[in-house]
């Protein structure tokens, strides 16, 4: 039973870091119809770029850390949105997709070949003791994971629909043509979106870079159990992307500890097959009508 | 089994005809060059020369499945996988002659495509994607972890190449020229399958599937079918692919080469026959022309692409199509 507990904190912690980024990814399909294949290089990149600031320039940490998240902001939030989506959005969903698929490759050869081929690592807000709970030895990283991660998507909820600015985001998601009917500046809001969608990956990098190391590949499989967890949970739901992150992540924890640490990958997999099979617009999503 | 016709008067001008005849010849030209293109470029050349060949192959399955029927699989390298493994493990374990294994190889891709195709397709389209994401990733797992049947990371060495009417085709030469032979006879064979009512089915799908549907075609059977075929032909590509390298392990058909495959279909043009060959150029023997730039050149690949696809999404076919007719309105306007 300890060790029982003690996986699933480890799997709500992963899953809240796919949450995340699963929440990007569906913002991003809500209000532009793209589908972000390297959203896991932008979880993967922004750990990498302060760890740069830090050693190019011999920033102190906070310094280095204010850099390098301005950039990743400026560069993959707004720069992403005005260079790559935005002449290539009237050419429809598929070539946008694989222009984000050469995207993730000049992401991940980038730092591999900018910053370093091994895997860094990357300081802890936290420390990394170890507590017990329930009778369970529980990793204070894990749970600060858990708790930033939440605060964040809290904070999110609240932004989209507590405040003006965010009921102006959500109503562009659902309909930009009404959106730009009654007043609201869509191209602000889409914009505003893509700086959140990078702002989330920049919060997911910040929470796992210290356990996970700072390494160009760690996108890889972050990206995809990320796109997993957002089609699981329903593609145009955010609430659906939370639900889908945290299963895949406990699963998974749960896979590799009980089922076979070599086919631990196959479970979120057999989930997911099964999931669209049964229920094809995910778990929490919408029927989206069929446009003819 | 033939697909009900399209006829329509007035989109059925004679000119298409006489341009998919441009296309053959073109196809035989292009295969008399390579018989002779390696004359003179070494080992390694030609090596690179038949691995291009090799990976148009797998393209040209993934663009009848994309291009012309408009269905996006994420695991054109699995298939692959699936057909250099067959053939690898039959010929290298059980003394089964290359062409059956061939043959086996392709049969045994076309299978998996229909069993992996219906239930997805029966969902809703789009969801192909998700099931082919998985099922990429499920062979390549069984790739890694089987040992006893795939060796594992060590992978099968000592994959022999076939022999043609009692010619050994040991020699980079020999075998480059059994390869242009192979691709030849499997390109005409989808020149000939797009030219035909069931090609015209599949376009006519990719363009307005619900338009198609009221013309009388089952829309899911012949996406299926196109899906399958598509799939048979990486399980082709991978049937060449492992007597061409001699050793096979998991790493090229992985998730991520899928994915690249459908990188090199969209930026050589998805939807022209001669698309999957300029995207295989693009990412099989760019990156060796790339290689004074060392490990940067995955990065000059990958911006070349993404700066292609943001001024012609329709890839370099789609690029050509554009110079070229912009080409005759003016030569047709000074006229």
């Amino acid at each position: 039973m300890a060790e029982f507990i003690a996986y699933l904190i480890a799997g709500i912690a992963t899953g809240a870091i796919y949450a995340l980024a699963a929440i990007g990814f569906t913002l991003v399909w809500q209000t532009s119809q793209t589908i972000n294949f390297a959203q896991g290089e932008f979880v993967m990149l922004p750990a990498v770029l302060i760890l740069l600031a830090v050693k190019l320039f011999g920033l102190p940490l906070w310094a280095g850390g204010l850099l390098g998240i301005a950039v990743f902001l400026l560069v993959f939030g707004a720069g992403f949105k005005l260079v790559v989506v935005d002449p290539m959005i009237k050419h429809g969903v598929l070539p946008l997709a694989i222009a984000t698929m050469a995207l993730s490759i000049i992401m991940k050869e980038g730092a591999k070949d900018g910053f370093s081929a091994e895997a860094q690592s990357f300081p802890s807000l936290v420390p990394t003791d170890m507590i017990t709970l329930l009778g369970a030895s529980i990793s204070l990283q894990h749970l600060a994971i858990i708790i930033v991660a939440f605060a964040a998507i809290g904070l999110l909820q609240w932004f989209v629909g507590g405040t003006k600015l965010g009921r102006q985001m959500q109503a562009t998601a659902q309909n930009p043509t009404v959106a730009r009917i009654v007043g609201i500046p869509v191209e602000r809001m889409v914009l505003l979106t893509f700086l959140l969608n990078a702002a989330l990956a920049v919060v997911a990098s910040l929470l796992i870079s210290p356990i996970y190391l700072a390494k160009f590949s760690n996108g890889e499989t972050i990206g995809l159990f990320a796109f997993i967890a957002a089609i699981v949970g329903g593609f145009n739901q955010v609430r659906g992307a939370l639900v889908g992150g945290l299963l895949i992540g406990v699963a998974d924890s749960l896979a590799a500890a009980y089922v076979s640490s070599q086919y631990r990958l196959a479970v979120p997999l057999v989930l997911l097959v099964a999931i669209i099979l049964i229920k094809p617009e995910g778990l929490m999503g919408r029927k989206e009508e069929r446009r003819v | 089994m033939s697909a009900p016709a399209l006829q329509n008067p007035a989109a059925a001008p004679r000119r298409p005809a006489r341009r998919i005849d441009a296309a053959l010849v073109a196809l035989v030209l292009g295969a008399v060059i390579l018989w002779f293109a390696p004359v003179g470029m070494g080992r390694y050349g030609t090596y690179v020369l038949s691995l291009w060949l090799v990976m148009s192959i797998g393209v040209m399955g993934l663009n009848l499945t994309l291009g012309y029927a408009g269905q996006t699989s994420l695991a054109q390298a699995a298939f692959m996988g699936l057909g250099a493994y067959a053939t690898a493990i039959l010929t290298t374990k059980y003394g089964v002659s290359w062409y059956a294994a061939f043959g086996l190889s392709g049969l045994l891709t076309f299978a998996v495509g229909i069993l992996l195709g219906f239930p997805a397709l029966r969902v809703r389209t789009h969801y192909l994607a998700f099931v082919t994401l998985a099922f990429s990733t499920l062979i390549w797992l069984v790739l890694r972890n089987e040992q006893w049947l795939t060796g594992g990371v060590f992978g099968i060495s000592n994959i022999n190449r076939p022999d043609f009417l009692g010619i050994k085709l040991f020699g980079a030469l020999e075998f480059h020229r059994f390869v242009v032979v192979v691709t030849l006879i499997l390109s005409l064979a989808l020149w000939w399958l797009i030219r035909s009512p069931w090609g015209r089915a599949f376009t006519a799908l990719r363009e307005n599937p619900v338009r198609a549907a009221s013309l009388g075609i089952d829309t899911r059977a012949y996406t299926l079918l196109a899906f399958a075929i598509g799939s048979a032909y990486g399980g082709f590509a991978g049937s060449l692919y492992a007597p061409l390298v001699e050793f096979i392990d998991p790493s090229p058909f992985s998730l991520s080469q899928s994915l690249f495959l459908l990188l090199m279909v969209v930026a050589g043009g998805a939807g022209y026959l001669f698309g999957p060959f300029i995207g295989a150029l693009l990412g099989v023997v760019l990156p060796e022309w790339l290689r004074f730039a060392g490990s940067l050149y995955l990065i000059i690949f990958a911006t070349i692409v993404l700066a292609l696809l943001i001024v012609c999404p329709q890839g370099v076919s789609g690029l050509f199509e554009r110079g070229w007719n912009a080409f005759r309105r003016k030569s047709g306007g000074a006229r």
